[in-house]
């Protein structure tokens, strides 16, 4: 194909999904890269599973990822991350999935039917999966919703994107009340890959 | 300077830089943006939310052959609503360039059908453009209004979900102010039915000039390649597609595809052994191109009618690789259906309506939902304003326990000459309308009943309950939507009623700024009093979750404090938090 990097972040409506495939577009477009990005969901967001897919290159066409294709799917809750885990590269391509459920409140008797064992059934099918306790974190750090951010930061050690950018793109973009907190989760993240 | 836009805000700038001076519309995804992006940044544009498509449609028309630059924008089925006029229009043609936004919905993301409007478009005889990336959003907004001014002409906008909700880089410009342009009261050109006779050549005349500029237009392009066997002539966002699938083939692009350019498709494909014909939605492009006899191509009977296309969805169609599937076999991959709200008023109504084993003729709104489980309490569902003509239909086919269910914008979008028909023909109609002061589903837009307008400025509301009275409804009750008892009650005294009634279940959409914004006490479970009797449960609310110990718990940061499950429960357990501290 070509050098264009596919990212599938997928996620449940509430979850930030959405914001850190928004964060990643603009740190990709600020390193100077061709982006795309599409957000896929259905009747209503709330509460319902959220796929957002982001696409940069030299040139990008599509703005939809293929499966298959993805150099990364971030998962934001594990059963979603199933979902979409067949549009990870199999060969090249990263699961980041954090390690954390949330039961679709819909669905009779989820809990005890959850695909608990979601983790292990996915690197028994010989794919990379990397498992981060990003809520757990998160909460730990005084907010349970910056696990994105804390997936965030994993993510942006495998791209070809300079830490100061992203720092640039969080300040821009990340409310002044909630930045420092957010660098600080971004930057847990971060070691959590290295 | 480059900017990444979603194609709707594309299209908001592009009309911002072209000097539009009206804007109207109602919400509708997948078209929403436009209008809200224009409200947020682009104000001077003049943006408004109307009652419904076909006023929006007016307004716009009314503004343009005064002379303005307009846009106006609907997704598909809102030009079904709009149709009477868009049909007319250009029998008078315009004077400001006028152009029309319609919003296709491909694989039906939010839609109750999948029809596409480029057959609407050329019953109307209007010119459609077909942007293929955000870029061309915003470029053809501009040119749009152009041609439309050349050639007197309304224009279609045609997006689909894809490139309306899709970013990319869109390079953009600065507004320059157009003046208005002369508008002179002639009832020769814009009395149509009086002179509708003398009018009709007319279209035929600017039809046939638009046909001929088709042929050499910039909105279609050729992409020649080496390779001498295969072309593709595609339109829209299905070009980028084939641009990654098939990066050797030559292209003819088409953006615009109402008419079509006979002289260029025929050239094209007599250069080729094979030309795959690539469209989103229907065969309109192929179906033009069999008519005119050339039959070296392949289209709709290997990529299908059905759906939003992709890149892996034409890889699987030429036979080039069939991209992997999701992970079905050896776990259970539960579905995440959509819910309600935490918080949202319309739970307790599907409750009592379920309660009450009633046939229920639903109508379009986040509250659809009430159809799926656990209430499945809406029985009919099919189109704006629907609710209340098939309730009547029902209930003259002998199904008297019948009860409408309407939203408040979508009572006023088309609502209200059903209302006043089944009171005029003695219907016994009992209508529920969710007043929730917002055009929920798209994201709580404001609306007539409100009391907001699109800028977030006071504007005046509608008195729903005195509107129903005057129209002659005998019974009209208003009851707080989160009063489960009081609702029941309510609806129980409507359905006896001998003659038409209303229940209004007011409470405003918890996604409205100022119900996000307002100082919330939540409530809490207090385990001592707790029996686990699981009743909490049943109201379905996504805040509520069980401990380890199976306990209900409440989360903090997403209840709402409507109340509903603390009145369910037995034992008084479930309390605010203040008053547990």
């Amino acid at each position: 194909m070509n050098n264009t990097i596919s990212l599938m972040f997928a996620g449940v409506g509430g979850q930030g999904s959405l914001l850190i495939a928004e964060l990643t577009s603009l740190a990709a477009v600020s390193a100077g890269y061709d982006t795309k990005q599409t957000e896929v969901h259905g009747v209503s967001q709330r509460g319902g599973s959220v796929e957002t897919h982001v696409r940069f290159g030299e040139k990008v066409h599509s703005p939809i990822v293929t499966p298959g294709e993805a150099f990364a799917v971030i998962g934001l809750e594990k059963l979603e991350a199933l979902r979409f885990a067949h549009y990870v590269d199999p060969k090249d391509g990263t699961i980041l999935v954090n390690d954390y459920e949330l039961i679709p409140g819909s669905v009779a008797n989820a809990e005890k039917i959850y695909p608990h064992e979601t983790i292990d059934f996915l690197k028994s099918k010989g794919l990379r999966v990397t498992a981060l306790p990003a809520s757990t974190t998160a909460r730990e750090l005084g907010d349970g919703r910056m696990a994105n951010v804390v997936l965030l930061g994993a993510l942006s050690t495998l791209l070809p994107i300079d830490q100061a950018i992203w720092e640039k793109t969080l300040k821009l973009r990340i409310p002044a009340r909630f930045l420092e907190g957010n660098l600080k989760a971004f930057q847990v993240g971060r070691e959590m890959i290295s | 300077m480059r900017e990444f836009l979603l194609g709707n805000e594309a299209i908001a700038r592009g009309a911002w830089e072209a000097g539009v001076k009206f804007v109207s519309g109602y919400p509708g995804t997948p078209s929403t943006e436009i209008i809200e992006t224009l409200a947020t940044r682009f104000p001077e544009t003049n943006p408004r939310w109307s009652a419904n498509e076909k006023v929006a449609f007016e307004e716009g028309m009314g503004a343009a052959i005064g002379g303005l630059r307009v846009l106006v924008t609907m997704k598909h089925v809102g030009l079904n609503v709009a149709a009477d006029a868009f049909m007319v229009f250009p029998y008078s043609g315009t004077n400001g360039g006028f152009v029309v936004i319609s919003a296709d919905d491909p694989g039906m993301h939010s839609s109750q059908n999948e029809q596409d409007n480029r057959y609407l478009a050329r019953v109307g005889k209007v010119p459609v453009l077909e942007p293929s990336d955000a870029q061309e959003c915003h470029d053809f907004m501009i040119a749009g209004l152009e041609l439309s001014e050349q050639f007197k002409s309304p224009v279609m906008l045609r997006t689909t979900t894809r490139l309306a909700h899709h970013k990319g880089l869109v390079e953009v410009g600065e507004r320059k102010e157009v003046e208005r342009r002369e508008f002179i009261a002639d009832a020769k050109r814009f009395s149509v039915p009086i002179y509708r006779l003398a009018r009709r050549p007319e279209v035929e005349k600017t039809l046939t000039a638009l046909t001929e500029y088709a042929e050499t237009c910039s909105f279609n392009r050729i992409e020649h390649t080496d390779n001498k066997s295969v072309g593709v002539v595609t339109s829209g966002i299905a070009y980028q597609y084939v641009k990654e699938v098939m990066p050797d083939a030559s292209v003819l692009r088409l953006g615009m595809t109402f008419p079509l350019p006979a002289k260029l498709l025929r050239e094209f494909c007599s250069q080729y052994e094979t030309v795959y014909v690539i469209e989103e939605g229907e065969p309109f492009i192929e179906e033009y191109m069999r008519n005119l006899g050339i039959t070296n191509i392949k289209g709709k009977e290997i990529f299908g009618v059905i759906g939003e296309y992709s890149p892996g969805r034409l890889r699987s169609a030429l036979a080039l690789g069939n991209p992997p599937k999701p992970f079905v076999e050896g776990i259970n991959l539960l579905p995440r259906p959509p819910m309600m709200c935490v918080g949202c008023g319309h739970r307790t109504v599907f409750a009592a309506l379920k309660q009450l084993k009633v046939t229920v003729s639903g109508d379009i709104g986040c509250y659809t939902l009430g159809a799926l489980p656990p209430y499945e309490a809406e029985h009919t569902t099919f189109c704006m304003g629907a609710s209340i003509g098939v309730a009547v239909g029902l209930q003259e086919a002998g199904h008297d326990n019948t009860v409408a269910v309407i939203g408040d914008s979508t009572f006023i979008h088309a609502g209200i000459p059903p209302l006043i028909d089944a009171i005029y023909n003695k219907s016994h109609l009992t209508l529920v309308i969710l007043d929730n002061s917002a055009t929920g589903m798209t994201g709580s837009q404001q609306n007539p009943a409100s009391g907001k307008n699109v800028l977030g400025e006071d504007a005046p509301k509608l008195d729903l309950e005195a509107f129903c009275r005057a129209t002659g409804v005998g019974l009209v009750e208003v009851v707080d939507t989160w009063q489960r008892k009081e609702i029941v009650g309510t609806l129980r005294r409507s359905i006896a009623y001998k003659g038409p009634s209303v229940v209004i279940a007011r409470g405003a959409c918890q996604q409205l700024p100022e119900m996000k914004k307002r100082n919330i006490i939540p409530f809490s479970v207090d385990e001592e009093l707790c029996t686990q009797c699981d009743a909490c449960f049943k109201v379905w609310c996504p805040a509520i979750t069980r401990t380890e110990q199976n306990f209900p718990v409440i989360a903090a940061n997403e209840c709402t404090s409507c109340i509903v499950c603390a009145q369910v429960c037995p034992t008084d357990a479930i309390k605010l938090m203040e008053v547990m501290a």
